[in-house]
């Protein structure tokens, strides 16, 4: 299984509201609410600390569930960050402030 | 019920200062026939200063921050204020003339990751808005850098002040703004100075000139929903919140000073002597601009227009009284739907045509 790199996108702003994580895209100014388990893998995503790391040592260690369901899951919830453009996933490290703004659109 | 409302919604119930507005310098390289501010510097936060307001802010919940002035980039630290704030993950909104903004400086805040640029643009044509801004070329540098900041992708507002000197001009910088591929706002109140000065308002629109703008759907969209006469006032819109200054939102000057507002120049505290959250939490000023319903204002409470009206509490305490009305607000209801509000009824039966606005004095520990 090969691993995955996650870095968060310079492009969003976010803050903790009542314990809740909110983020705003600055590309499309679309705000999102992440859940307890996003949010960990969120603040963990610094583009050097592979996924199944930050899966066994943030989300394992403070969640009830396996690796491989963990694993399994925040794949796809990366997959979906990713495509929201607010995290890039690499197959490598990604050094800092490398891709992490997503292409811009137009008004 | 969007996430934008919940969220707005939980910032006021826990109290959180969901959006502030820097002002980081009140200096400029125009001089704008109707702009409110004194362009001195009478001992701006230094960057230190800033910084750790930025830091206050952020562990306060603050959000969305607008960086302005004056012209922000007048200051040399600018990038590096912007720099710090997005690294505390504020979204970041810029305020500016954008006449310093070159193709270095659109790339950088691209890659800063701010949010909006909002850039001040009053006309089309060159002869009036220099005329307005008094720097000869703006217009040229101003458009230059908007299209440089589009190239890179960056959401641009061009924000209109409607005025004598510019009303004829509006539909061209709207097609402008879509050409460019920009917002566009009109703004139709000038306000006062912040020292009480009023001579700047002799460039407001007349009322009867404010029709025509309120009935354009390109600029309000549904005119029929935009001017339809005031619904009748329950309980449950007495009860509710004059605006968001000082519930979820405030102003820090560049000196330090907390208002309510920008356009709400009431003095709050001082970063330079309390701490942000103390000044946020516990300020009497706060505390009484919060304690407000719609059912306490002396009387607007009993107008046709409660429900809808776009009141300024600003504005109102401009005109001497934050529980009072703003008579630039009570003019534009009325042009909207032809009603007359309860706030011209009780000027025409005092005999006061123009409002007497009180005097806004800098704290005085702070002045040079």
């Amino acid at each position: 299984m090969s691993d995955k790199y996650i870095a968060r996108s310079k492009a969003v702003a976010a803050r903790v509201l009542g314990g809740e994580m909110m983020i705003m895209s600055a590309v499309d100014s679309r705000l999102f609410s992440l859940s307890d388990v996003a949010t960990v893998i969120w603040e963990a995503a610094d583009g050097r600390t592979p996924l199944s790391e930050i899966v066994t040592k943030r989300v394992c260690a403070h969640f009830d569930v396996s690796a491989d369901v963990a694993y399994r899951d925040a794949e796809q919830l990366v997959e979906d960050l990713a495509s929201r453009g607010i995290l890039s996933i690499s197959a490598q490290p990604i050094p800092e402030g490398v891709a992490e703004h997503p292409a811009a659109e137009a008004p | 019920m969007s996430l934008m409302q919940e969220l707005a919604g939980k910032a006021l119930d826990l109290g959180v200062p969901l959006s502030a507005h820097l002002d980081v310098t009140y200096r400029c390289n125009e001089r704008c026939e109707h702009c409110y501010l004194d362009h001195d510097d009478h001992g701006e936060l230094t960057t230190a200063e800033i910084k750790d307001l930025l830091h206050q802010l952020a562990d306060a919940g603050v959000f969305f921050l607008t960086l302005s002035g004056g012209e922000v980039l007048m200051r040399r630290d600018a990038f590096e204020i912007i720099e710090y704030a997005r690294s505390l993950m504020f979204n970041v909104k810029l305020k500016t003339n954008a006449v310093m903004i070159r193709e270095q400086e659109a790339q950088r805040l691209r890659a800063l990751g701010v949010e909006q640029v909002q850039i001040s643009v009053y006309s089309h044509r060159p002869e009036v808005h220099d005329a307005v801004t008094k720097l000869p070329g703006s217009l040229k540098r101003t458009l230059a850098a908007v299209r440089l900041l589009r190239a890179q992708g960056l959401r641009v507002n061009l924000a209109n002040v409607l005025m004598r000197s510019n009303r004829d001009d509006t539909a061209s910088v709207q097609a402008l703004a879509k050409e460019i591929g920009a917002h566009y706002t009109l703004d139709p109140t000038v306000t006062p100075m912040m020292d009480g000065n009023t001579s700047v308002l002799r460039h407001r629109v007349d009322a009867s000139e404010l029709s025509s703008y309120f009935h354009d759907p390109s600029l309000v969209g549904d005119v029929e929903s935009f001017c339809a006469p005031p619904t009748p006032v329950d309980e449950d819109v007495l009860e509710g919140l004059p605006c968001s200054a000082g519930h979820t939102s405030c102003y820090i000057t560049p000196y330090g000073d907390v208002y309510p507002c920008v356009q709400f120049p009431l003095t709050c505290g001082n970063v330079r002597r309390e701490k942000f959250i103390d000044i946020w939490r516990h300020s009497p000023q706060l505390n009484e601009v919060r304690a407000i319903r719609l059912k306490n204002l002396t009387t607007c409470s009993s107008c046709t227009h409660a429900g809808s009206c776009t009141r300024c509490p600003g504005l109102a305490y401009m005109e001497g009284n934050m529980r009072g009305p703003s008579s630039a607000d009570c003019e534009k209801s009325y042009v909207r739907t032809g009603i007359v509000t309860a706030g011209m009824k009780a000027r025409k039966s005092s005999g006061s045509a123009a409002p007497g606005l009180v005097q806004i004095a800098p704290a005085p520990s702070l002045t040079a």
